[in-house]
């Protein structure tokens, strides 16, 4: 997003020569499509963090008490 | 006779009393420890009350100004610290408490030490603005760093799951209660920092009383904090009194709800700063796109691309009229350097070092001639007074003199000259030197001029 930002501002600056102009426009498209990607996905990202003698461990996490209400 | 005793009025010695009670440094500000008897709130909204414990009792007044703002509601028999200082009361000749703040006992000392903990690290600066780092706009993910069980990490996901389930969360489980909870905080936060993946952090708990959340009091989580090279954000669920923990973050949030809001920001926001992004881009690019076949139709229509030939053939008039100012410039440098070329020649031979040279030779060529002459002169003097002189000499030569009649008279030896009769005696022999030679005598007698 920031990038993006950054290349809008770039093109709205006006001083760009229109090849970069082109470039930059292709690259803020590709930019703009990943996050939105990004946005789009729902999937559950929510993992406990454990460090242990083998390094960082990574496991599903479910808080104890969401599934109180049901 | 004894002195007159002094007397005193009673108000007079209340007031010397109370004098001298206020100037005492201990009384100006003391914490006391009691139990609440007697409590009487007025109408007036001061508080009047004594302060017992099994010894002894205090009457005590606390000002409606300072009672407002109580965390509790003092009744008989609570157990209370309660800061103040002392004073008398002149109108009753009673000394009494007057009390500024006040806190039910068991909570008063944790109270005392969280002022002490809050004043010491706000005077190191640990709470200042300048130290506070900016949370990320777009974080890539989010650690929560609470108990795993509690309301709050509950709270927490729930509502990324709301704003951004794209976000991943981390969540290290914590104790957030008991003597363990602040050494546990503590080495969640270091590792977040080793873990190196989130860059923003969740440290927090549900609400609770003051002993509850008193590991956020702690002065190692607040130093650890504040140490984080990932920003923190608090949320310790205690809407109007702040932690320790939350001076030390780089941001506070109320309740751990608020603090996932500040975490991540809504999907949808991020949606609609997308498109807008989006079409901010296609118009910079129409924009420039246009100004750029302005700019094109511009060059096309420019004289020079009009009539080519024309703007050349004016070019080549041009580069005429240049050769030959060149041309003439070049001439009339050259005929000036010749000029001053001719001016120094002859000024230069105008000082030719022959000529220089014959006229030194003139001049010494003239002065020998003088030398010489000089010298002859010289010369032929001095031989004339050298003739002179001789003559001088001829004329007082003793030979001379004999010429004339006298003689020398020597004595035998012809070693010494005698002058007087005294030299002699009869019978000597003397030699005396006449012009054309000399007698040899000897002396008879010797007759001395009278």
């Amino acid at each position: 997003m920031e990038q993006l930002e950054e290349i809008v501002a770039q093109l709205e600056g006006g001083d760009v020569p229109l090849e970069k102009a082109i470039d930059l426009f292709q690259e803020g498209m590709r930019l703009s499509q990943l996050c939105g990607g990004k946005l789009d996905q729902v999937e559950r990202k929510i993992e406990m963090l454990i460090e242990t003698d083998q390094g960082f461990q990574k496991k599903p996490f479910a808080p104890a008490n969401e599934d109180k209400g049901e | 006779m004894a002195e007159q005793p002094r007397v005193f009025s009673i108000k007079d010695i209340n007031r010397y009393i109370r004098m001298k009670l206020d100037s005492d440094q201990l009384l100006s500000d003391v914490w006391l420890r009691g139990e609440i008897s007697n409590f009487t709130h007025h109408s007036s909204g001061h508080m009047y009350f004594t302060l017992k414990d099994k010894d002894s009792r205090l009457k005590c007044i606390m000002f409606a100004s300072h009672n407002q703002h109580l965390p509790f509601i003092p009744r008989e028999g609570t157990k209370v610290m309660a800061r103040g200082n002392i004073s008398v009361y002149e109108r009753d000749g009673n000394y009494q408490f007057y009390a500024t703040a006040m806190q039910p006992d068991g909570i008063g000392s944790l109270y005392l030490a969280y002022e002490q903990l809050k004043a010491k690290l706000e005077s190191e600066g640990l709470f200042a603005s300048e130290r506070k780092r900016p949370i990320p706009k777009y974080p890539k993910a989010v650690g929560v760093i609470t108990s795993p069980t509690g309301a709050a990490v509950r709270d927490i996901i729930i509502t990324m799951q709301r704003r951004h389930p794209a976000v991943p969360v981390y969540v290290v489980p914590v104790l957030v209660q008991g003597t363990q909870a602040a050494p546990s905080i503590v080495k969640a936060i270091e590792m977040m920092n080793r873990f190196g993946e989130v860059d923003v952090l969740i440290v927090g708990r549900g609400g609770g009383s003051l002993e509850e959340l008193w590991a956020f009091n702690e002065e190692k989580v607040a130093r650890s904090i504040a140490a984080s090279a990932i920003p923190v954000i608090s949320a310790v669920g205690h809407e109007t009194d702040f932690t320790i923990a939350d001076f030390a973050a780089d941001l506070r949030a109320a309740t751990p709800t608020a603090a996932a809001e500040l975490a991540v920001p809504h999907v949808l926001e991020l949606q609609q700063q997308l498109s807008h992004l989006r079409s901010r881009m296609e118009n910079a690019l129409r924009h420039r796109v246009r100004s750029s076949r302005e700019q094109l139709a511009s060059v096309r229509r420019s004289p020079y691309f009009i009539h080519p030939r024309k703007y050349l053939l004016e070019q080549a008039e041009r580069l005429d009229r240049l050769q030959e100012k060149l041309i003439g410039l070049a001439r009339r440098k050259m005929e000036r350097n010749r000029t001053s070329l001719a001016k120094l020649h002859a000024q230069l031979s105008g000082n030719h070092p022959g000529e220089k040279a014959a006229f030194s030779a003139n001049r010494l060529q003239a002065a020998s001639r003088r030398l010489e002459q000089a010298m002859l002169a010289r010369v032929k003097h001095n031989r004339l007074q050298l003739i002179g002189t001789m003559k001088q000499l001829d004329a007082l030569s003793p030979l001379k003199i004999m010429s004339r009649g006298y003689s020398l008279v020597y004595d035998e030896k012809e070693k010494r000259l005698i002058k007087t009769i005294q030299e002699v005696q009869p019978g000597d022999m003397i030699k005396v030197k006449l012009m054309d030679g000399q007698l040899e005598c000897h002396v008879w007698s010797m007759r001395g001029e009278s």
